[in-house]
């Protein structure tokens, strides 16, 4: 398996992208941000296709649009918080002008454009060149270094807001840095499972990290293990699997450790 | 989409009989019409209960089921329709044992929603890459409904209503104060489960029109808006159901004169619409002197 180029690049890049993804998505589920990280996935999308359509480097337009959404975001939600109403009526329009790009980008050149969106939504981990995979893991690296160095602060401004604000902690710095950091994240991790499904690299690994320990350095570890280990199982089941996309399989065994976190929480009945 | 694009006279009569001119047309405000009353009513509810990532969730499963019903051969509304209604069951199920408040609920609708696109990506790829269908299932196909879609969806929505109608004053109770409903008796599980149901429905006659990635133009952003304009329920509701109208009749007619996607101008006059009425509210509420107990 790994004497192909591209295993072997699918895997360096893979593995600091899932890294990244499991370490923010633990602090994504714990301060109730799923559905911000889901806005997120979607903008990435209209700025790759708006990058397309422009003509220039599609990871600009990801980074670019991600960024600026997460900081936006963020500036607005520390005085009135935004609630679901206003983030699904952001990002309803930011499809419709996804769709507004897609038809640009489509009717401007002919041929395999078909394709580009679809990489988009879904990714290419197979298709990375090494520079390509090096970035991703350089990237990946950083997210997850940083996000460790905030890390302390950042658990306790989301557990007790009010006590970590009256010990001076700096609540909106750290909001406004959680969100971009994690806007990086998912402009990197779009390139390798796609906008679509970046989703449940950041939910499930945190969310059944959450649900199996109470205890917030475990849980961290925990989610960035499931994380990887999905990635890794997911990108080896789809070698042997022939027609088994990559961005599926890893998806799919991110949802079943989910399962059956939930499942064993189930069984125990803990109160909370 | 036409090819050749139709010349904009200024003439309202002519335009408009321009605009009907086609039975492609006339089709689609037909059919647009008709899912932005359901999904008017419903979204007013949506909004009111917070359950935006849910219905999100929904509608982008019905990517999924409409990609796996291509796959198996099945009629297109028969995979809209099935994977909703069982996406509202796991939902409603799901949500309960992740227990630990809303951080755990949100973190298991996110993950169905992911797993859902994981598998319609999936379903894609063994039809063995049928790229354009993929788009108009994701982005829709306002221009190529057919007359019997509009009866279907005629019929799904009128049985939409009449359950709304039916389970609308508990479901209302229940939504503004759960503790006190469910302390008068007010079965709150069962309406959450029944009104998820209903969600799905509508979200799945959306889907078909709108596409999965669109059906939030219709369904949030004009109950948004209704619900910034007034607090009362019936009124919010007539509101909600108009604005829906209005923004797909403009959407359907603008992208009939203009080379870009009607998906486009649906969703960009919701939200414009939406920045607007927030800008006016703040603004007259910064002009004029603070009522008791207004809400900022």
């Amino acid at each position: 398996m790994f004497g192909h180029e591209f295993m072997r690049n699918a895997f360096l890049a893979g593995s600091f992208v899932a890294l990244a993804c499991g370490l923010v998505g633990y602090f994504v589920v714990l301060r109730s941000q799923v559905f911000a990280g889901d806005a997120l996935s979607h903008v990435a999308f209209t700025g790759a296709l708006a990058a397309a359509a422009a003509g220039i480097d599609i990871r600009l337009g990801l980074f670019a649009a991600t960024i600026a959404l997460a900081v936006g975001m963020g500036l607005l939600g520390e005085r009135a918080r935004p609630d679901d109403a206003v983030i699904g009526s952001v990002f309803a329009w930011v499809l419709g002008l996804g769709v507004l790009f897609l038809s640009i980008f489509t009717s401007g050149s002919s041929g395999e454009n078909g394709t580009a969106a679809v990489r988009v939504l879904f990714g290419s981990i197979l298709g990375l060149s090494v520079g390509d995979a090096r970035l991703a893991a350089v990237i990946g690296l950083a997210a997850a270094l940083a996000l460790l160095l905030i890390a302390r602060p950042l658990l306790f401004s989301s557990l007790d807001p009010g006590v970590a604000r009256s010990l001076g902690v700096p609540l909106r710095v750290l909001g406004v840095g959680f969100l971009a950091l994690l806007a990086v994240v998912a402009a990197e991790a779009t390139q390798a499972v796609g906008a679509l499904l970046l989703l449940g690299l950041l939910a499930a690994p945190g969310g059944a990290a959450r649900l199996l320990t109470d205890r917030p350095w475990r849980g961290l570890a925990l989610s960035a293990a499931i994380a990887l280990g999905s990635m890794w199982g997911g990108l080896a089941l789809s070698y042997e699997v022939d027609s088994l996309p990559p961005s599926f399989a890893v998806i799919g065994l991110a949802t079943a450790a989910f399962a059956l976190a939930a499942a064993s929480r189930y069984g125990t009945r803990i109160e909370v | 989409m036409p090819t050749e694009l139709a010349a904009l006279s200024w003439n309202p009569v002519s335009d408009f009989e321009q605009l009907t001119e086609f039975s492609f047309m006339v089709q689609a405000l037909e059919a647009g019409t008709i899912v932005a009353v359901m999904a008017g009513a419903v979204g007013w509810f949506m909004v009111l209960r917070r359950q935006t990532f849910a219905g999100h969730t929904l509608s982008m499963v019905a990517f999924p089921g409409a990609a796996g019903a291509t796959l198996v051969g099945l009629p297109l509304a028969f995979g809209y329709f099935g994977a909703c209604a069982a996406a509202a069951l796991v939902l409603a199920a799901v949500s309960r044992p992740a227990g630990a408040g809303r951080a755990g609920e949100s973190a298991a609708i996110g993950t169905v929603q992911a797993f859902g696109l994981g598998l319609g990506f999936l379903f894609v790829t063994l039809y063995s890459g049928q790229l354009n269908s993929l788009e108009s299932l994701l982005f829709g196909t306002f221009l190529g409904i057919t007359a019997a879609q509009v009866q279907t969806l005629l019929w799904v929505a009128l049985a939409a209503l009449v359950v709304l109608v039916a389970i609308g004053r508990p479901l209302l109770f229940a939504s503004v104060d759960a503790a006190v409903a469910r302390a008068a008796g007010v079965p709150t599980g069962l309406l959450a489960l029944a009104f998820l149901l209903l969600l799905g429905l509508a979200v799945a006659a959306t889907a078909e029109i709108t596409g999965a990635l669109l059906v939030f133009a219709l369904l949030v952003t004009p109950a948004a808006t209704a619900q910034q304009l007034t607090s009362r329920a019936g009124l919010g509701l007539a509101l909600s159901v108009a604005l829906a109208i209005a923004v797909t009749w403009l959407g359907l007619g603008i992208a009939y004169f203009s080379p870009y996607a009607v998906g486009f101008w649906v969703t960009s006059l919701s939200f414009g619409l939406y920045v607007a009425v927030r800008l006016a509210l703040a603004l007259l509420a910064r002009s004029r002197p603070q009522p008791l107990g207004a809400a900022a």
